[in-house]
């Protein structure tokens, strides 16, 4: 179907819009049952679009069928499709999780959350480097709402600065933008990344600062170390539902540094290649460093979780700093994996904060919960699938990337750190776990706790049962990581095949 | 013409920076606002300063770039939508915290501090 790779971002923007008119805007049922209605047929859309990429390759939806590099391309490859379904089944469970008590908090929960999924849709199918830009200031004013939702004075101080950092960071993103514009004159990514080996001299140091400004950003919306100290307050802030969505915004900065800095300034970049590498080497090593050492400091499981998404983010962004095949493949596998469980994560902490009375999620002696095995088994699953300890796909993903270390120059520095941190969440999670299921109070209990929700016992389900299968299909999904990253090292597929292809018959 | 508009792009990005690196959420606001314009004139000017070049094609012999034109209007619109949120955010943290400052409480002077210590004392 050659309308497919838009719509994951026409469905949800329509289904946002209609959740604003009258026969919805007013009733919550009919808001719940046409967004969950919605976010299943965007599932099915982001498996499709995987399939149809395998089937069929790469495909580019021409909008306005406006020739290439002029105009707005959409572009279906195999990692792009990927990112598209992971983010589209982590809005279904955190929209099925919803569905229980948190959209009530608010008005427009589910209109601001469909237009934060299609900003992120966007943002990973996009072809050219403005339109990235669009569609991270999408999602970025959709989640600016979505993060004070419910209302609170901590919810406001976080989104205070989480606002101001990315008001200031898009500006930076268009300062980058005007100078790659101004030295390429293009802003086609397959476009840039032909034209960026022609540069020298001072043109291609003009380029190069705009490059870096650009990975100052992407770094900023992934939580690389030094721009970092957002992320834990901010997801430990935001509702559960919330929260869980946030987890794909952080890969979606690594996608972007994957598309910009690996293809674009990557090996064949000429005088400009691998700019952004030995930048990205320290600062990853380092984000893993602090992302343990937050994890071990961490009071309470939320900040624990958004703790444990900053270590990710630097497991993930060592991948793309080794820039080989198999380290992206690694990075693709790990970006599925640690979306999802982290996503998992914060709709676990929110339920068991629900079932402890005044302690709610912090690591303190408290009630004894109303459904400790469930509660316990989940979270058992979900912690050894963080840590990285076989039989789930935190043990195979983690393996992946510490097999990509190629010399041994690499290997010295980032197993002990790699493996230390695993250590290192192994410990606060162990630690996490026995305060909170263990120790508890002998007192009687008093107060009534709120009973969980079919809908959300099914969002957390959902997003946990994802890390044993990711463990036993991992054979055809690391075939399909090795597609994903065959294809985007090799410049012959994915920036000749798009700029000489014969257009298609795309556009309205 | 160039130097002109590159020390006041320069110096527009510099008070914005100033700006918003201060404590009080609408000196942040304002800073950021001198930024987003900073960045438009900056985006402007990606597509080369030129004197009487039309972007529409038929009309002049020497052509300005057209696509610069189209980035700066849509950088504008976000920029303005992103403005406006920053000012009611502001409101809203000024009557959900009591105060204007970005952490929402106001940081203690030296001499603040030195007094709580020497009353403990």
């Amino acid at each position: 179907m050659q309308h497919l790779s838009i719509l994951p971002i026409l469905l949800p923007l329509f289904t946002g819009a209609l959740l604003l008119l009258p026969p919805f805007s007013k009733t919550l049922k009919r808001q719940r049952i046409l967004s969950i209605i919605s976010a299943l047929l965007q599932v099915l859309v982001g498996f499709a679009l995987v399939l149809s990429v395998q089937a069929d390759g790469i495909t580019q939806y021409i909008l306005g069928n406006w020739r290439p590099p002029f105009g707005i391309v959409l572009v279906t490859d195999p990692m792009s499709s990927i990112m598209v379904a992971v983010t589209n089944f982590l809005a279904f469970s955190a929209l099925c999780y919803a569905t229980g008590s948190h959209d009530k908090a608010g008005g427009y929960f589910y209109p601001l959350f469909m237009f934060q999924v299609m900003g992120i849709n966007g943002a990973f199918l996009t072809g050219d480097v403005f339109n990235l830009f669009v569609f991270f200031e999408v999602l970025l004013i959709a989640s600016y709402a979505l993060l004070v939702h419910g209302g609170g004075k901590q919810k406001t101080q976080a989104t205070i600065h989480y606002v101001v950092l990315n008001l200031a960071g898009s500006s930076v993103f268009l300062f980058g933008l005007g100078i790659l514009y101004g030295t390429l004159g293009t802003l086609n990514i397959a476009d840039m990344a032909q034209k960026v080996s022609e540069l020298d001299g001072s043109v291609a140091i003009l380029a190069k600062i705009g490059a870096l400004m650009l990975l100052a950003v992407f770094g900023l919306k992934s939580a690389m170390l030094p721009l970092h100290f957002w992320l834990p307050k901010t997801y430990s802030s935001a509702s559960a539902p919330v929260a869980a969505i946030f987890a794909v915004m952080t890969k979606v900065g690594i996608y972007s540094i994957l598309r910009i800095h690996g293809v674009v300034f990557g090996d064949e970049a000429g005088e400009l290649a691998n700019i952004a590498q030995s930048w990205i080497w320290p600062l990853a090593l380092l984000t893993i460093t602090i992302g343990t050492i937050g994890a071990l400091a961490s009071p309470s499981l939320k900040l624990l979780t958004a703790n444990l998404v900053v270590l990710s983010a630097g497991t993930l962004l060592v991948c793309t700093a080794i820039q080989s095949e198999a380290a992206t493949s690694a990075a693709l596998y790990y970006m599925i994996h640690s979306t999802l469980v982290a996503g998992g994560m914060f709709l676990l902490a929110d339920m068991i904060s629900r079932q402890r009375g005044k302690a709610e999620d912090r690591f303190v002696v408290a009630k004894k919960m109303d459904n400790p095995v469930f509660l316990g088994i989940f979270f058992a699953i979900a912690a050894i699938a963080v840590i990285g300890m076989p039989p789930f796909s935190g043990f195979i993903g983690k393996v992946m990337v510490l097999q990509s270390v190629q010399s041994a120059a690499e290997q010295i520095w980032v197993w002990p750190i790699l493996l230390l941190s695993s250590l290192g969440a192994l410990i606060a999670l162990s630690r996490a776990g026995t305060t909170l299921f263990w120790r508890h109070s002998s007192g009687k209990q008093t107060e009534a706790t709120q009973p969980i929700h079919l809908g959300e016992w099914l969002g957390v389900v959902l997003l946990l049962s994802a890390s044993p299968l990711l463990a036993l299909f991992a054979g055809p999904l690391s075939e399909l990581a090795n597609d994903a990253a065959a294809f985007l090292h090799d410049p012959r597929l994915s920036v000749e095949a798009l700029l000489t292809s014969p257009l298609a018959e795309g556009g309205f | 013409m160039e130097g002109i508009y590159a020390f006041c792009v320069g110096l527009m990005t510099a008070c914005g920076i100033f700006l918003t690196l201060r404590g009080r959420t609408f000196s942040v606001v304002v800073g950021l606002t001198l930024l987003s314009y900073a960045v438009n004139l900056f985006l402007f000017a990606s597509g080369r300063l030129k004197l009487d070049a039309a972007a529409v094609l038929g009309v002049s012999e020497d052509y300005g770039d057209p696509l610069p034109q189209a980035l700066v209007l849509t950088a504008i619109v976000i920029g303005f939508a992103m403005t406006a949120f920053a000012v009611i955010l502001a409101m809203r943290a000024r009557a959900d915290l009591g105060n204007d400052h970005v952490d929402g409480r106001i940081p203690q002077t030296k001499e603040e501090v030195r007094q709580k210590s020497g009353g403990q004392r």
